[in-house]
């Protein structure tokens, strides 16, 4: 008895049934056709969420004053003896990031790994209008040239200002897709003055479009030179922060390190005392969101291991339908001649039939249903999922379809035939 | 004894149903020799024993105590591997209730012996052919047993049971089911058979289909009482000589 045999004979009984055939692959269908999607969607939240990271710089580090850096320590003591420690003395007030300390910490020798800094200033929903038409800027940048390749934003048309326009204090801005969008419409931005606060900037420049990023539209910002946003938007404080970029995605560490040095000894921060400032890593904040990523893909994807499993019992219960309906063919079969084997064996490839073809159209649902957008995740397919999810499936049908089957093959005929 | 062994050489065969006292003693010592080719009818009332003696010698069901030797193999040390393997090869079966497969055609029902034989699917095909013309349903191959009539499926039933060629034909009351024509013919396709020198056993309590057997035996609560002789071993069945069937 050949397996292609067996195997005609196990079709030949699946087809007898139809509807439940179908029905029981169905069950096998949806389960690995949702782990496929599921962990697809998983997979795919979380690309879409380093993606947006990447998108705000991967080799930047953002240096930002430290809102709990108070003072560090006692008093040092009174008297004017000790005058001279007061200046290397425990502080009281946290430093403002200064231009100088951006400035400080492009050094070629004690910073090696550090690229550019930019001394970062924002004003907060500028209003800005042009000819009539009216936009709420939701922030408005003011900072060096070399920002723009620090934090990943690129030009789509135009050009960035330069350091000229820095050092000459002149108004010129760069724009996003949905500032040029909503101010300009069709028009064409390039070389036009838009009202900010009083003061005519001119729009150079028009950046690519980089998509929302969470909560708020990655696009809806103006970048324009330090002084000229200093000098009319947020005036001569301290700076909301310094970006920096380092000289590749593997230099973030050090370069973060030799920042925190230089910063550090500028503020005036040994030993016992809390630095003022904070730096936030973008390749850790990356690692720590591709972390939860994975929790949330392993988290859909046991829910949908589940659905897989229940499709296998389904399996179980039908061929336990099965066998006891068939318990009169199965003596008929034994009483001419069948062995043992014949008989597990068409049962055997019953259920991984059943479970087989259940999960090849399972794997085809699930590949097809990645291809659509799910609650705005595109879908990215993790090509092991679905080795996995085949592979679960037939030994499922293994598994499942053993247990009827050796019942079928251990009836004797006498009592097989006697069955009703 | 004679140099070839019997077909058939049952000793103290006994079969008991349950325990203790509610035990049912279907078989109570049978012993029984068929030669070759003879034609053999069991003949008894409802609960003498002789459905339990024809699974017995069919291999469908083991005996309580004794010895069946099948063809001068002794069937009760035998494993459940070379068991099918007997049923297969030495013994062809033909049932009350027909017993086919539903939803499998005639020619199918037919080559499921062989196919479990491990025969080649030509070789397979060209004998259920042959075994189908033999039983006179040549132009019924394709059809499913449940579009058959009952005689129909009892030829092909038949021709299931010829078909891989055995050494003993066993019917268990093959007609009982059948009507006066359909009767005749299954009974004329086991005179043939007879005649052409097959060993038949059958089971019957119709005195008509046991006076066409070579030998009755008659059965009453699981005892042989009676064992006559109505042709010889190697001679035509009776029924053959009385209608000139061929």
């Amino acid at each position: 008895m050949s397996p292609w045999e067996i195997l005609r004979f196990a079709l030949r009984g699946l087809t007898a049934n139809k509807l439940r055939s179908a029905l029981t692959m169905l069950g096998i269908l949806i389960g690995v056709g949702a782990v496929i999607m599921l962990v697809a969607v998983g997979n795919g939240s979380s690309e879409q969420i380093k993606n947006n990271i990447s998108r705000l710089g991967a080799n930047s580090l953002t240096v930002t004053k430290s809102t709990s850096g108070g003072g560090g320590g006692g008093f040092g003591g009174f008297g004017g003896t000790r005058n001279r420690q007061q200046s290397s003395g425990p502080r009281t007030q946290a430093h403002d990031l200064t231009v100088d300390d951006a400035k400080a910490l492009v050094d070629p020798v004690n910073a090696p790994s550090v690229k550019s800094a930019s001394p970062v200033v924002t004003s907060s929903s500028v209003t800005t209008t042009y000819e009539g038409t009216s936009h709420s800027i939701s922030q408005f940048v003011g900072t060096y040239p070399a920002y723009l390749g620090a934090a990943n934003k690129e030009l789509a048309r135009g050009a960035a200002f330069t350091d000229d326009d820095v050092t000459g204090g002149r108004k010129v801005v760069v724009i996003g897709r949905t500032v040029a969008d909503d101010l300009f419409g069709t028009v064409d931005p390039l070389n036009k003055q838009i009202n900010v606060g009083g003061t005519p900037f001119t729009v150079v420049g028009v950046l690519k479009e980089s998509g929302s990023s969470g909560m708020q539209d990655a696009d809806d910002v103006a970048i324009g030179p330090l002084t000229a946003v200093q000098q009319n938007l947020t005036g001569f404080g301290g700076l909301n922060s310094i970006v920096v970029e380092a000289k590749s995605a593997k230099a973030t560490d050090r370069a973060q390190s030799e920042v925190t040095d230089i910063l550090d000894q500028r503020h005036d921060i040994s030993g016992s005392n809390t630095a003022d400032f904070q730096i936030m890593n973008q390749a850790s904040l990356q690692s720590a969101v591709s972390a939860s990523g994975k929790t949330f893909t392993v988290l859909l994807g046991a829910v949908a291991a589940i659905s897989l499993l229940v499709g296998g019992i389904g399996i179980t219960n039908i061929m336990l339908v099965t066998v006891t309906e068939r318990t009169r063919e199965i003596g008929i079969r034994k009483a001419i001649g069948a062995p043992k084997g014949a008989i597990l064996g068409q049962f055997i490839a019953e259920a991984t039939v059943l479970s087989l073809v259940g999960g090849v159209l399972g794997v085809l649902v699930g590949v097809l249903g990645s291809l659509f957008k799910v609650v705005g995740v595109k879908p990215v397919i993790v090509p092991s999922s679905i080795a996995l999810a085949l592979g679960v499936s037939v030994a499922i049908g293994l598994f499942f379809g053993s247990y009827p089957a050796n019942r079928a093959a251990k009836l004797r005929p006498i009592e097989a035939l006697r069955h009703e | 004894m004679t140099p070839e062994p019997a077909v058939l050489d049952v000793r103290a065969l006994t079969k008991v149903y349950g325990q203790g006292g509610t035990a049912v003693h279907a078989l109570r010592g049978v012993s029984l020799r068929v030669e070759r080719g003879d034609y053999v009818a069991i003949m008894g009332a409802s609960g003498s024993g002789k459905s339990t003696l024809m699974n017995i010698l069919g291999c469908l069901d083991v005996p309580s105590g004794g010895r069946y030797l099948l063809d001068g193999t002794d069937v009760g040390v035998l494993d459940e591997r070379r068991l099918s393997i007997l049923r297969n090869r030495r013994i062809g079966f033909i049932f009350q209730s027909f017993n086919l497969i539903p939803r499998m055609s005639a020619l199918a029902n037919v080559e499921l012996p062989l196919a479990y034989g491990g025969v080649k699917p030509a070789e397979r095909r060209r004998r259920a052919r042959a075994a189908l013309r033999q039983v006179g349903l040549a132009d019924r191959m394709d059809h499913e047993p449940n579009e058959l009539s009952g005689g129909q499926q009892q030829r092909v039933a038949v021709a299931r049971a010829l078909v891989t060629a055995p050494a003993l034909l066993l019917a268990d009351e093959p007609t009982g089911n059948l009507d006066t024509r359909s009767t005749a013919d299954v009974l004329g396709i086991l005179d043939r058979l007879g005649l052409s020198g097959r060993t038949i056993v059958l089971i019957t309590h119709e005195d008509e289909v046991a006076a066409r057997a070579k030998r009755v035996i008659r059965l009453v609560d699981g005892e042989i009482i009676e064992d006559r002789r109505q042709a010889p071993v190697d001679g035509p069945p009776p029924a053959t000589v009385v209608e000139g069937v061929r």
